[in-house]
């Protein structure tokens, strides 16, 4: 099926758009601004709204229309297909197939200070109503907070013997996390022990495939939750158990 | 003001207990020093600089101190023993001690009142320098006087010229404090970087003449604008009392600087950051710098409605330290946030409670109010819709430092329109409902007032605990943010030495007989 962007007509492919010009606010920041949009690819542009941010600087506010389709049945996404399992049968799971407890090792590695995403899949408290891995029986989770390096990660998971790595990343300027994340996975396979793990990133800026194209098993954007972690987690753990 | 009939009795009880868990620390203060203490003092005799590694000179000193001295005794008198038997000034045995003619650990020790006398020129000249930076601050408000609530906000490109552009910009769109945020990672850094910075990851690096280049930038801003622009930045970390000296030399006019923050949040040794809060804050009351503590953080790690009452908690105890270290209440910028879950029923309610609450207890003090962040999911369209209730509840408690909330929160650090966006909307609150918390009065009894007293309540609860166990104890066991700290774990006990007898720090005591003369 071909799809557009969709205003109040199917198919009228409309598209909202603000964005800030380094000029003031003119009649000819607005014709500049219109012409960005045409050379975007909108059709019959309007600039709604333009208002000067200060002396130099200048913000456009633009809708218009896209030619832009798409054939959604040729669109492949790496998307995690399990399908999240309720807490309960999380912590069934776990005693049916492993006589002991899973350990669960998690931080914000390198210089990344945010802890709001690894505290909410961990944390007892969870977030939004979901409770976090501290919370599951069965479930050894051990948060290290925040700024710990790779070095320092690896040596309590090694000592905890951790089933699981949770590595939280959301500081994106100039793609720190991205290089940090690839030095983990490099040190992990250097000792030999990224076999035996199952390795997961998550943060506001991750997707899965990305996660994939790192070399982690997973990646866990916005919107998920302890229990889409746990079930990906102890299904794989079943998964190599079992090979 | 008393419009959630709050219980000053216990209000009374909360600071008591907070005073005894002050003064049970202040003893574990007042006989140890640190590495970063010691680095200060050299800063504030005029040592500065780096040497051909780039290793900044203080760091140079102390650490030779510490390897082939007894840095137990303090820098001061190994500096002026040294001054003493070379002849040299400062700076020429700085250059020589570079050029490795001379050493610093290899004289008989000047006693206190020749250390006093050799290096009163240096820290003099300096002191006095902080002090013109006050009264040229004094002299800027008395121009340009204050409304009841600053408008504050971010820069955080990692290029300090970058940073310059934004702040222009956002003083010229109506922002009234500018704040530079720090590269991740500084905090941890055991020593502070030098020279201009024009490369950082999620901020800038906190460097003197970063300082100096923003706050002339502000000045100038500031007088095309007809205000007064206050300049931010964060001490907390391992060189607390270092940045608080630049600061101080630098005219900045706000320092995060929280009694407790770099323990819970950034694993650094609770020993360490006791004893560098203290010198750390002594410097921000001589400077006339407002201090901003991190209160706020717990909620972003704890539930916001379960563990309000840790923020008042730990409100009551950044209070009791601050007064320990001179610091008036009008310096005192307590931080809170506004996190609960909007989807929470009555949840505007529960954050006009304590938001009024902490207006009350507080009411000298200029507070800081911290806009939501845990739960903002990258739809700019609700966060702005969250960030104007944010904006209802600061207008109509008169919070003082109005830290705006930026609807591409979790998504990117701000762009120029989303700085603009934030200021906008502040400002039409702030001009809409103008009075509205004047005319306003809570229902005796009612959900807003009930929820203050619930919160207060649990606070002294808490308190008295802490009083009971101590302050270390309590902290291990996890009291705040459901953090647990060990008391010898942690980043940056090795900087930590017990004082000798003979300790002697020419600028500390310097600071404390000011404040024992007046």
């Amino acid at each position: 099926m071909k799809i557009k962007p969709y205003g109040d007509t199917i198919n009228d492919g409309k598209v909202q758009l603000s964005f800030t010009l380094p000029i003031s606010v003119s009649a000819k920041g607005i014709a500049c601004a219109k012409e960005i949009a045409k050379d975007m690819g909108m059709i019959d542009p309007a600039v709604v709204n333009a208002e000067s941010l200060s002396d130099n600087f200048s913000l456009y506010i633009v809708y218009g229309s896209v030619k832009a389709v798409v054939d959604m049945d040729k669109i492949h996404v790496e998307e995690i297909t399990s399908k999240a399992m309720e807490r309960e049968e999380i912590e069934n799971l776990i005693k049916k197939e492993f006589d002991r407890n899973i350990i669960f090792v998690g931080a914000s590695t390198g210089t990344d200070a945010h802890t709001v995403g690894i505290d909410a899949i961990m944390n007892m408290k969870g977030f939004a109503g979901h409770y976090g891995l501290e919370r599951y029986q069965g479930i050894d989770a051990y948060n290290l907070g925040s700024q710990v390096l790779n070095e320092d990660f690896i040596k309590f998971a090694r000592e905890k013997k951790a089933d699981v790595l949770l590595i939280s990343q959301t500081v994106t300027q100039k793609e720190v996390h991205l290089k940090n994340m690839i030095e983990l996975v490099e040190l992990l396979e250097s000792e030999g022990l990224r076999d035996n793990i199952v390795l997961i990133a998550g943060g506001a800026r991750i997707t899965h495939e990305l996660a994939k194209e790192l070399g982690y098993d997973a990646g866990f954007g916005p919107g998920n939750f302890a229990e889409d972690v746990a079930t990906f987690a102890i299904n794989t753990l079943i998964d190599k158990k079992k090979r | 003001m008393n419009k959630l009939n709050i219980n000053q009795d216990i209000v009374k009880s909360c600071r008591n207990y907070a005073n005894i868990i002050a003064d049970d620390v202040q003893d574990f203060i007042d006989k140890h020093t640190t590495v970063t203490v010691e680095r200060t003092v050299l800063r504030l005799l005029g040592v500065d600089g780096v040497d051909d590694f780039s290793v900044p000179l203080p760091n140079r000193l102390v650490d030779d101190v510490v390897k082939n001295g007894d840095i137990g005794n303090g820098i001061s008198v190994y500096i002026a023993s040294a001054l003493n038997a070379t002849k040299l000034s400062l700076n020429e045995f700085i250059d020589k001690y570079l050029e490795d003619e001379v050493t610093l650990c290899d004289y008989n020790l000047v006693n206190r009142d020749e250390t006093f006398a050799i290096l009163k020129p240096y820290y003099e000249a300096h002191l006095s320098r902080i002090k013109k930076n006050k009264s040229d601050r004094e002299k800027f408000l008395e121009k340009y006087p204050r409304d009841k609530t600053d408008i504050y906000v971010i820069v955080a490109t990692g290029n300090i010229e970058e940073d310059v552009t934004q702040a222009v910009s956002a003083v010229e769109a109506g922002a009234d404090i500018i704040a530079v945020i720090r590269s991740t990672g500084q905090s941890l850094l055991d020593y502070v970087p030098y020279g201009k910075t024009t490369e950082g990851f999620g901020g800038t690096f906190a460097t003197q003449e970063n300082f100096k280049i923003m706050r002339k930038a502000l000045d100038k801003v500031g007088e095309e604008v007809g205000r007064y622009i206050y300049l931010v930045n964060y001490a907390s970390g391992l060189c607390m009392p270092e940045i608080a000296a630049m600061g101080a030399l630098e005219r900045l006019d706000v320092l995060l600087n929280d009694s407790m923050y770099g323990i819970i949040f950034r694993d650094i040794n609770m020993q360490r950051t006791f004893v560098d809060q203290y010198f750390s804050r002594l410097i921000n009351a001589y400077s006339g710098i407002i201090i901003n503590t991190g209160e706020d953080n717990y909620l972003t790690t704890s539930d916001a409605v379960e563990e309000a009452h840790t923020v008042t908690a730990s409100q009551f105890i950044n209070e009791a330290f601050a007064k320990k270290a001179k610091l008036p209440s009008r310096l005192m910028g307590l931080g809170h946030a506004f996190e609960i879950n909007p989807d929470v029923e009555n949840s505007f309610l529960l954050e006009l409670a304590q938001a009024q609450m902490a207006r009350e207890i507080f009411p000298d003090a200029p507070l800081k109010y911290m806009p939501p962040t845990k739960h903002i999911n990258g739809n700019i369209f609700r966060a702005y819709q969250q960030n104007t209730m944010f904006n209802m509840v600061t207008t109509m408690t008169n919070q003082s430092i109005h830290l705006l909330g930026m609807m591409t929160e979790a998504i990117h650090t701000p762009y120029l329109s989303d700085r603009y966006l934030a200021i906008k909307n502040a400002k039409m609150i702030q001009n809409s409902m103008k009075s509205l918390g004047d005319e306003i009065e809570y229902k005796s009894n009612g959900l807003i007032q009930n929820r203050a007293k619930e919160v207060l309540n649990s606070a002294e609860k808490l308190l008295k605990q802490i009083a009971i166990d101590g302050m270390f104890n309590s902290l291990a066991t996890g009291v705040f943010a459901q953090t647990k700290r060990p008391v010898n774990g942690g980043k940056g006990l090795a900087g930590v030495f017990e004082k000798s007898k003979n300790y002697i720090n020419v600028v500390l005591e310097k600071m404390e007989e000011s404040f024992n003369e007046n």
